[in-house]
């Protein structure tokens, strides 16, 4: 037998940080409230992640999306008139496609009537999908939506300068041909240089791995801490993609390509190896390196979020409740990446939980060196007390639990697809090990520089903290 | 049995191979390299030196923001004779040679101030890694105190960071930021400041710039890190051009004609600099350390030196709150007028985090108020000395309007409107119907008496005067005033918001024109009178910079503005009656009425073109002047009379408003009439001026103006006595 149990809502904290909370019912407890709706995760699916540059060099952003759709399609073989909502997050904007959910909804073949849009939240875009996706449900505005996420680094909208730009505008209402042939003349060298996407945080000025190196230092993680978590992120990647244990990644057919099925940025190394590396960011004496870092990644992926009535009511076994989220946000220079440190007591709090409660964790990885620096901060009773005002540390969370299938720095970070892929994952272990509460937290970090061209910073400092469940309940 | 003193600036602790020394003086704010820091540090070197185990070593500083500040002053000051100073400096020379030829690598980690002898200090060690906190500097700013980098700075320099960047900062004193100085190659390496972490950020920084300079010195040691940089191109084509002869005399004597002009001579340091490098680069090292130690003996031993450091002295207390805590710290400030003033005021107070309200009667005038402002920091931002995004944030901070809605959380309410009693008057009675009781209510009057203003109030204990001088993000005075009703704490909390507006404070008491305005009227009514005798415009400008001042007065009339010149002329006149007289005011209020107001109004005793520079004698004026012309006193119009003509009458007021009580004491009357008023810092500021060119000297020369003009070069009292007693002096 079972009860029913009632999702509280409350209001989404500010902007950057959110915590999810999904919850089994076999339990000794229940995070369920009072007159909340529950509200349960159906299904998750992914392209596999490749670096960018690879196989889907050619692609566009929505196609990537449009995968996912179809392969969330087919998983849950949902009827596409069923759909209420379509969100999807992205960071960095193909500028034909800047509702990217719409045309990617249209194009993976969901009802023209089905209204879609698109969110930006940095790195934790495709949480703020997912949540609010749990916002229109709980407000009684949908019963089932599908939210996801896309990046695609393998093309970034590079512009014209300012000045260029602002000559072709003119030259647009320019009358006559006197008028036309001055503009033109105006034009010099300068005009031409192109401006590519910020290499940094708006407002620092400062680029993401630079932040994270400081962070690193502030926090005194070495080179060997960083490198040897890195090595266990890919080490863990490896051997989940030889078990099978990702399911979540779904098979696409590149046009012009062949099939994709496997994350393709997974590759253990040796500690010796990665020592070899130069610091990439702050030189000479950084730790960050490209081996420690997780690298521009193309990718998207997709959720299917039910009221539990409806997913009940449509025959399905859904994977999870998502019970609770929590957004903080802190000093965009210093504090960045420390997201996770905040944002965790507090949905854990929120919940009634304590760090030992939980069966599942999964961070965000964006370098290691900031998951070091967020598990020292939050192992400090002097960090907790002096900067989040409490009485003692929040604690850390046992290794033994900690992102056991690998995580951004082996798998790959699109910065918009990946918080889908945290929650799918959580809710996929606590099946697989039997768990029964799960813990998301992400920071809004940026894409780093591998040894190539092109950075992006992403801006918003931000984490999201998650809780999932696998509901073996509806096996039964 | 003799007793060792503990070592209280300098420690020292084994790191691996390296020696970690680390200097911290416990007895001040910043470190110097006073007697005991040399001493401890001369023992400390021998001691590493002399231990094998040792194989490089790095020193730091474990005092918050500062590296080393400088040599100590008190150490040249105690000196008596320019030899004393010189066997200093001699001795300084060879610490830090012996540092230069360590047999193990040296580095520097440098957070904070290095400045002065903590720079030549740094520049000796063979390698230097710097936070690039804002709080790093370096610089030699002995040049502003009269002197040279006397410790090896004016050889070291040029060989490190090229002949012309070692004269630009020997020579301006100017303060390079660490990312500035990585390019200069003044620094290796950079390290970033550090946030929070598992302690305190700065406490963090330091321990990590610690960490890589321990890794810095074990990398020369062990030949894995090199000492010799690689050139650039540019680099190495200056130095081509550098290595012939006739191209660095051209340089020699480029720098030395443009020292000249700008000093006129007045200040000996620059040129004793350029002595110094010159005789390094041309005849080789020792010649170069001897005249440098001499040249530093002589310099320390001037009148000029004394004066600056005179002043030096008096800005940083000038720089201090004497007049304790206020009981609420004033966070919403409320600004009457966007004139000039007003948005002046505006820009000191939002960059400093102060919630401000600038208030108007007309659009236009907080539109144009509000851009003053937005263009003040947009300058900023493109010197790169702020972000975009830090002036949208400090813009935040600023919100003009039109009316007094929000003034009821106001703390303090500074009124620029127009000098007119009436007025001010009228807005005094307006805001104080609106504010709250602790709300303190000051006006940026530059001659109204507060008490006068005060008069209209219900309140007068919290009405004070704050006067500004334009332009208000430039000039670093401020002059408050206090009434005898004006309350302690009130004058605590203007001290505080002058302070956090980064102002340097005097604080007088009331009277027509207060102390600064007081001392300039006589002087620009000696001015009108030596125009009206047919001195042009261009001839007192060119008396008045080569006696010292940084603009002529002619020019600075029509800086001020003629109008409000003529306006205080008037006022003060009235206040003061003859002894305010000389010139003629009819003359000012003649070229106000054709609208020579002066540079605002594109004419005044100038006409004023596009370009700064671009300006030419209005003949309008001339013809004014030659309409009032009154013929000169052969006796007393040479050139050297008339410059002693325009300063005795300043010196002299500003005596009588020490006599008077007006001023407290000769120190903030020599900062006033600096940093308010361009009196020649070289001199110190008119009582130091008094001191040194001698009372008696000064009563003579006056006596003789006083036999023609009469009262108005009658020496006060003051002057008197100490004109009587030589001993008498007014600084110790």
């Amino acid at each position: 037998s079972w009860r029913f149990f009632f999702l509280s809502f409350r209001k989404i904290y500010t902007i950057l940080k959110n915590s999810l909370l999904i919850i089994q019912t076999k339990s000794k407890k229940t995070l369920a409230r009072p007159n909340v709706k529950n509200i349960v995760l159906v299904e998750g699916v992914r392209t596999p992640f490749l670096l960018s540059g690879t196989t889907y060099s050619d692609l566009m952003p929505h196609d990537l999306a449009r995968a996912a759709l179809q392969g969330l399609l087919h998983r849950t073989a949902i009827p596409k008139d069923v759909v209420d909502y379509i969100i999807y997050g992205t960071v960095i904007q193909e500028v034909k496609t800047s509702n990217v959910a719409r045309e990617a909804a249209l194009g993976a073949g969901f009802s023209d009537k089905i209204p879609s849009h698109t969110v930006t939240m940095a790195c934790i875009s495709s949480n703020q999908a997912m949540t609010s996706a749990v916002g229109l449900i709980a407000a009684g505005q949908c019963d089932a939506v599908v939210a996801g996420g896309v990046e695609f680094m393998s093309d970034v909208p590079i512009r014209h300068s300012r000045k260029m730009r602002k000559t072709m505008l003119s030259l647009n209402k320019a009358k006559t041909l006197g008028q036309r042939l001055s503009l033109l003349g105006s034009i010099r060298l300068a005009h031409l240089s192109p401006e590519l996407p910020a290499v940094a945080e708006f407002s620092t000025s400062e680029t993401m791995g630079h932040s994270a190196d400081r962070l690193a230092a502030a926090f005194g993680v070495s080179r060997v801490e960083q490198d040897e978590f890195a090595l266990r992120s890919h080490s863990l990647a490896k051997k989940a993609q030889d078990a099978g244990l990702l399911q979540d990644v779904i098979s696409f057919k590149v046009p012009g390509r062949d099939i994709v099925s496997q994350d393709n940025g997974i590759r253990p190394s040796s500690m010796e190896q990665m020592a070899k590396l130069k610091p990439a960011f702050i030189k000479p004496h950084g730790t960050v390196t490209a081996a420690n870092s997780s690298f521009l990644t193309d990718g998207a992926s997709a959720v299917l979020i039910m009221s539990e009535e409806k997913a009940l009511a449509m025959g399905y076994k859904p994977k999870a409740y998502l019970r609770d989220f929590v957004y903080v946000s802190q000093d965009p220079k210093d504090q960045l990446l420390l997201g996770p440190t905040y944002g965790t007591p507090k949905v854990l709090e929120r919940a009634g939980l304590t760090m030992s409660d939980i069966d599942v964790f999964e961070f965000h990885e964006a370098f290691a060196g900031q998951i070091m620096a967020n598990l020292k901060a939050m192992d400090s009773d002097w960090f907790a007390q002096t900067y989040m005002g409490r009485k003692s540390k929040v604690g850390t969370p046992p290794m033994d639990k900690f992102n056991l299938w690998g995580g951004s720095l082996s798998l790959g970070h699109p910065f918009g697809a990946t918080g889908c892929r945290l929650v799918t994952t959580v809710a996929h272990r606590l099946q697989k090990e039997g768990g029964q509460y799960g813990l998301v937290a992400a920071c809004a970090a940026g894409g780093q520089v591998s040894d190539t061209h092109v950075q992006h910073s992403l801006v918003v400092p931000a984490m999201i903290a998650f809780c999932t469940y696998a509901k073996h309940l509806y096996e039964l | 049995m003799m007793m060792v003193p503990p070592r209280t600036h300098v420690s020292y602790e084994l790191k691996d191979d390296v020696a970690v020394i680390r200097l911290n003086d416990p007895t001040s704010k910043v470190n110097t390299l006073s007697v005991q820091m040399q001493a401890e540090l001369t023992e400390v070197m021998g001691e590493v030196w002399s231990n094998g185990a040792v194989k490089s070593a790095v020193f730091i500083s474990t005092k918050p923001g500062c590296f080393i500040a400088g040599a100590d002053i008190n150490m040249i000051q105690a000196c008596k004779s320019s030899e004393e100073v010189t066997s200093l400096s001699r001795e300084g020379q060879k610490m830090f040679e012996k540092i230069e030829k360590s047999p193990i690598p040296i580095v520097a980690a440098i957070n904070g101030s290095c400045l002065g002898g903590g720079l030549e200090f740094a520049i000796a060690c063979q390698y230097r890694v710097a936070t690039k906190s804002r709080k790093t500097i370096l610089g030699t700013p002995e040049v502003m105190l009269g002197l040279l980098p006397g410790a090896g700075g004016t050889q070291r320099l040029p060989k490190m960071v090229g002949l012309p960047g070692a004269f630009d900062m020997m020579l301006t004193g100017r303060n390079i930021r660490a990312d500035k100085a990585k390019k200069m190659g003044l620094v290796h390496q950079l390290v970033d400041p550090l946030g929070p972490g598992l302690k305190p950020a700065e406490e963090r920084t330091i321990e990590y710039l610690e960490e890589v300079a321990v890794g810095v010195a074990k990398g020369i040691a062990n030949k894995k890190v090199s000492l010799t940089k690689e050139k650039g191109f540019m680099q190495k084509l200056q130095d081509t051009v550098m290595g012939l002869g006739p191209v660095r005399k051209q340089i020699y004597k480029t720098v030395s004609d443009k020292v000249q002009k700008q000093t006129k001579g007045l200040y000996p340091a620059p040129v004793k600099i350029i002595e110094s490098i010159q005789a390094g680069v041309e005849q080789g090292g020792e010649a170069g350390y001897v005249a440098e130690a001499t040249n530093f003996g002589k310099l320390a031993m001037t009148s000029e030196s004394r004066a600056l450091i005179g002043l030096y002295q008096g800005q940083v207390i000038c720089k201090k709150n004497h007049y304790g805590t206020p009981e609420k710290e004033v966070k919403k400030l409320a600004i009457l007028g966007a004139g000039l003033m007003g948005a002046g005021i505006a820009q000191v107070s939002v960059d400093k985090g102060l919630t401000t309200i600038l208030k108007d009667t007309a659009v236009d005038g907080i539109s144009r108020g509000e851009q003053q402002v937005y263009k003040g920091l947009n300058d900023k931002v493109k010197k790169k000395a702020l972000t975009s995004f830090a002036r949208d944030t400090i813009l935040s901070n600023l919100s003009a309007q039109l009316d007094y809605s929000s003034f009821k959380s106001a703390d303090m309410v500074i009124e620029a409107v127009f000098e007119d009693i009436n007025i001010k008057h009228k807005v005094l009675k307006e805001v104080e119907a609106v504010i709250p009781p602790h709300c303190i209510f000051a006006s940026n009057t530059s001659a109204l008496p507060i008490k006068d203003i005060a008069a209209a109030s219900k309140r007068p204990e919290k009405v004070i005067g704050m006067h500004y001088f334009s332009p208000v993000d430039k000039m670093q005075l401020l002059e408050i005033i206090t009434t005898d009703k004006t309350s302690k704490d009130t004058t605590a909390s203007a001290v505080s918001v002058g302070l956090k507006q980064g102002k340097i404070i005097i604080v007088v008491g009331d009277g027509p024109g207060f102390y600064t305005t007081r001392c300039l009227a006589p002087m620009l009514a000696e001015a009108v009178r030596v125009l009206q005798e047919g001195v042009g415009p261009k001839r007192l400008d060119a008396l008045t910079t080569s006696f010292g001042f940084p603009v002529g007065a002619a020019t600075l009339a029509d800086e001020v503005g003629i109008d409000v010149a003529a306006h205080v002329a008037e006022d003060l006149g009235k206040a003061f009656g003859s002894r305010f007289g000389g010139g003629n005011v009819d003359v000012l209020k003649t070229m106000v009425e054709k609208g020579f107001k002066g540079r605002k109004s594109g004419k005044g005793c100038y006409i004023y073109g596009k370009g700064k520079k671009d300006k030419s004698v209005n003949p309008d004026a001339e013809e004014i002047l030659k309409k009032y012309k009154l013929a000169a006193h052969p006796a007393i119009s040479t050139d050297s009379d008339i410059q002693y003509r325009l300063v005795s009458r300043f010196v002299n007021e500003a005596v009588l408003c020490l006599q008077e009580n007006i001023l407290r004491n000769p120190v903030e009357g020599d900062i006033g009439a600096v940093f308010g008023l361009g009196f020649p810092p070289c001199l110190g500021g008119p009582f130091r001026f008094v001191d040194s060119f001698g009372a008696e000297r000064l009563v003579g020369i006056m006596k003789r103006f006083e036999d023609i003009y009469g009262n108005q070069f009658t020496p006060c009292q003051l002057l008197l006595d100490h004109a009587k007693n030589p001993s008498k002096k007014f600084h110790k």
